[in-house]
């Protein structure tokens, strides 16, 4: 809990450092401040309390999203070597700034036991993200996605907060431990029907932040428009954090009702399989293909949290773990990749970019081959462990169906990923040796290598939850 | 430990040569295939003695009751002594090409030996499925950097093809797996077993159909042969090898291994339809491997051909099928990448496959001609060679099992003679053509990979009870449970 106060103040902190202080030493102290965060956080192991007017829980499986969240956004910040160049339009000390306070935003989404915190937790988030997206000033699609994000990311929250009333009416209560109380006593036919529309509502608004379809059009566009670094860590951090809130909210309170929304979400989570991969298949930009798989991943982890199985913590947090190093890897070689070819290519984002690139980068072509194969769910990496707990704890439930729509819409997976894998393995192109800078380096094989040892060895993490 | 050196040794030698990229890497690689043979002949000596399975166990993820398990009876022993035994001539047969010291490419060979000796030795389920599938990227490389005309849309089709498969493998085990005892359920193919032979027969239907698909499209069973023919003629020759010789036995291996013990009222339903879909890839192959003019291609057929018999002979679920077909994988192993080499030498030498192009080739190198009948005999299953145990035990399995589809499948002694004599006649003899006639004769390193697969042709033909012997013990366990 400490963390988040901490968090916090090293937010308003770097604001002021950033007078005195270059980007590369901001950096450094961000990086120091995500580690202290990362520390505080653990500390709390093991210690099941409540804080802020009981408002707040930290419990071991919300401690364990929180240690996700920010070693995704030490990544990311580890993985950003200036936002553009070092010119008065950059504000590197803003930009940390509004990390830090998005990952405690997030950490909020993670633990809160009372609706408000859900609520404040997911608009600090927000707010911060509208501001990141758009970060790249003189960039029109960067502009363009801002708004776009801003306009539907409101709406979404605003359906949020309709829901939460309508549950606050039929319940009386915004605790969490109170209202799984109510909603798990009292018969169903007693409880007003607007219960059921309220519950409904707040899941729209929480799957569009995980942009799961129907609630996904605005994550193409505004993954594409915002700069690199920042589609990384939306498609880590806030997804991570959406997903922990979704399943929290399903399994701790709404489980009493689970009959009423869970076609909902199956329904949801087929289509949101479908329209992810088929969609992700016809991208030329890999920029674009890895938001669409972004989308396609949100169904996967649908499937789970609609089995609800008492395994179903440990496997979202598992998928959660793998999804981000994968996917924190792959957008750190986009990331290389396109600088290198802006310039050079028409489109440096295109698969057509990467052709070429294992002969003369051979270690960022592995890197980017293992986070492909991993989210590809291929054996020897940790996303095939993720797949397999998923379809294990659907099958628990009898679900057949979608894992068979699943597993087919992953033989579409491999299509696309591997359309990376051959782009740099197989097609001629000639890229020089890319500089990559030491932070970038350590980065990439910290993601590589966790990949593959919980590929081999999946009970490192999966014994801990 | 003897299961692990043999499991993990060629992973290490591999992934040595990937990284560090030393200069000598034929020397290294043939080295290490040959230590890895010699270690995989004592594992094999040991099980011969005692007639006992060698297992190794440990714990990998004890949540979910996943086990590291490792298991060497009579029916892996065969297969990964055919791995062990045949790993040494593809890398011999890269000998004096560019391909030699090319540290990627025998890298990629030896991580190819491990994963497939893994999903040989695997006595959990999931890690059965995890070489299984994780045999695929090694040869997805090795064909897709170094094959031929059109590699990369070709390779594609096939890794596309064989996940696919293989994911319905996947859902049917993680299917049984739930449905084994104990809170945290267990992987154990021997658990496996007990609980799926007591589902209903419906889901053994079902589940028969999801193993048999990736299984199928594995060996290829008609009509999923569609990715082989072009992947066989597009990979490089050894890559060919491997597929051919040792990757399609994966799919057998699974349907001995897996389905046969497992789903018994499954086979009751969909046996009979696998049963003719296999001779059906029989006769199709064989009559178009009649008319390739390509002799890559010709043999990409007659391996179809022949493991349809294969699959054909052990769905019967008979003892002589299996036994018969865990005898056909090893000779025909042996015999087919052989012939593969042989094609290559010619090619290396004459730059074509066209059978039209070539011909009178024993006028220059009798050597290559004496071997090469050697093994076409084999494969055409002549009596004396290994080619014909196999085959014969297999028939008389499907003649047992039926009549008519033995009577039909029979014509494969026939149809499998004219193809490869005409191989044979159009390559070999005849008159020299234009681009035959500065064929040099063997060197001696393509010899010592030719003459001793002959002699094991010859080998196994005449001394079969050895072998037989091996796997009897095994395969009559498998057996006893469908009483």
């Amino acid at each position: 809990m400490t963390a988040i106060i901490a968090l916090s103040l090293f937010g308003i902190s770097n604001l002021f450092w950033g007078f005195w202080f270059p980007r590369k030493i901001l950096q450094i102290l961000t990086l120091l401040f995500l580690a202290i965060g990362i520390g505080l956080t653990a500390m709390d192991w093991n210690h099941e309390l409540l804080w802020f007017g009981n408002m707040f829980r930290t419990t071991n499986t919300s401690i364990n999203f929180s240690l996700i969240i920010q070693l995704a956004a030490f990544l990311v910040v580890a993985l950003s070597r200036g936002f553009g160049a070092d010119d008065e339009h950059t504000h590197p000390a803003e930009y940390y700034a509004i990390l830090l306070f998005s990952v405690v935003g997030a950490i909020l989404m993670v633990s809160f036991d009372h609706m408000i915190m859900l609520f404040v937790g997911l608009e600090i988030l927000s707010v911060a993200m509208y501001v990141l997206t758009g970060s790249d000033k003189r960039n029109l699609k960067s502009n363009e996605a801002a708004l776009k994000y801003f306009l539907m990311g409101a709406f979404a929250t605003g359906i949020l907060l309709f829901g939460i009333t309508l549950v606050y009416g039929a319940t009386r209560s915004f605790y969490l431990s109170n209202l799984a109380n109510i909603i798990a006593t009292t018969a169903p036919e007693s409880m007003p029907s607007f219960l059921y529309i309220g519950v409904i509502l707040m899941l729209i608004g929480l799957l569009f932040k995980v942009s799961a379809a129907p609630f996904h059009f605005w994550t193409p566009d505004v993954y594409d428009g915002a700069p690199t670094i920042f589609t990384m860590f939306m498609s880590t951090v806030v997804k991570t954090a959406g997903f922990a809130a979704l399943y929290h909210i399903l399994s701790g309170v709404f489980g009493g009702i689970y009959s009423t929304w869970v076609l909902t979400i199956y329904f949801i989570s087929m289509l949101t399989l479908i329209i992810g991969n088929v969609t992700a298949a016809y991208q030329q930009s890999v920029k674009r293909m890895l938001a669409y798989s972004s989308i396609s991943h949100a169904g996967y982890m649908l499937m789970t949290v609609s089995a609800m199985q008492s395994s179903s913590t440990s496997t979202v947090l598992y998928y959660s773990l793998s999804y981000t190093l994968a996917t924190v890897a792959a957008f750190a070689v986009l990331i290389l990749v396109s600088e290198y070819q802006t310039g050079r290519k028409e489109k440096p984002e295109d698969y057509s970019s990467f052709e070429g690139l294992a002969k003369n980068n051979p270690g960022l072509a592995f890197c980017f081959t293992i986070s492909l194969l991993s989210l590809a769910g291929i054996p020897l990496t940790a996303g095939f462990w993720g797949k397999f707990f998923i379809f294990s704890d659907s099958f628990n439930r009898n679900i057949i169906y979608p894992v068979i729509l699943a597993i087919l819409m992953s033989a579409v997976g491999i299509y696309y990923y591997f359309k990376g894998i051959i782009a740099m393995y197989f097609k001629n192109g000639d890229i020089e040796k890319i500089e990559v800078p030491m932070l970038f380096k350590i980065a990439l094989w910290f993601c590589t290598i966790a990949t593959l040892v919980l590929g081999v060895y999946p009970n490192i993490v999966k014994s801990l939850f | 430990m003897n299961l692990l050196f043999i499991l993990f040794f060629p992973l290490l030698i591999g992934a040595y040569l990937l990284i560090a990229k030393p200069k000598h890497a034929f020397i290294i690689s043939l080295s290490a295939s040959i230590l890895e043979a010699i270690a995989t002949g004592f594992v094999l000596y040991n099980i011969n003695e005692t007639l006992l399975p060698i297992t190794f166990i440990q714990d990998w993820i004890p949540e979910v009751g996943i086990q590291f398990s490792l298991k060497a009876d009579g029916i892996s022993g065969i297969l990964i002594g055919l791995c062990a035994l045949l790993l040494p001539f593809i890398i011999g047969s890269t000998s004096n090409t560019e391909k030699a010291n090319h540290a990627q490419y025998q890298g990629l060979m030896l991580l190819m030996q491990s994963a497939m000796m893994g999903a040989f030795l695997a006595k959990d389920a999931f890690l059965f499925y995890f070489f299984f599938e994780a045999s695929l990227l090694p040869i997805y490389f090795l064909a897709s950097q170094f094959g031929g005309e059109n590699k990369s849309a070709i390779t594609f089709k096939f890794l596309i093809y064989t996940i696919f498969g293989s994911l319905f493998l996947f859902i049917g085990l993680i299917f049984v797996y739930l449905r084994t005892p104990g809170a945290t359920h267990s992987a154990d193919i021997e658990t496996f077993y007990l609980t799926a032979r007591n589902l209903s027969a419906e889901s053994q239907g079902y589940l028969f159909l999801a193993f048999f698909i990736a299984f199928a499209i594995k060996m290829p069973i008609f009509p999923f042969h569609t990715w082989q023919p072009d992947t066989y003629t597009t990979s490089p020759s050894q890559g060919t090898m491997l597929l051919s010789g040792i990757m399609l036995k994966m799919g057998t291996y699974g349907v001995i291994r897996l389905i046969i013990p497992m789903f018994p009222l499954g086979i009751g339903i969909w046996g009979n339809t696998a049963i003719v879909l296999s001779i059906i890839g029989v006769i199709y192959g064989s009559i178009i491997a009649i008319q390739q003019k390509d002799a890559k291609r010709l043999l990409a057929y007659s391996s179809f051909a022949h493991v349809g018999l294969i699959s054909a002979g052990m769905l019967t679920q008979s003892f002589d099928g299996i036994q018969g077909a865990l005898y056909q994988m090893l000779s025909h192993g042996i015999n087919v990448i052989g012939l593969f080499f042989v094609i290559e030498i010619i090619e290396r030498r004459t730059k074509s496959r066209d059978l039209a192009q070539l011909g009178g080739i024993t006028q220059s190198s009798y050597a290559l001609t004496v071997c090469f009948i050697f093994l076409s005999l084999g494969s055409v299953a002549l009596p004396l060679t290994n080619g014909f145990i196999g085959e014969f035990i297999l028939l008389k399995s499907i003649f047992d099992y039926s009549l008519i589809l033995g009577v039909v499948a029979g014509i494969t002694i026939i149809l499998g003679a004219v193809y490869t004599l005409r191989l044979i006649q159009k390559s070999m003899f005849g008159n020299v053509s234009r681009i035959t006639t500065e064929f040099s004769t063997l060197t001696l390193e393509e010899k010592m990979v030719l003459i001793p697969l002959s002699i094991f042709v010859l080998l196994g033909g005449v001394f079969p009870n050895a072998i037989l012997h091996f796997s009897e013990e095994s395969v009559m366990q498998i057996t006893q449970l469908l009483k």
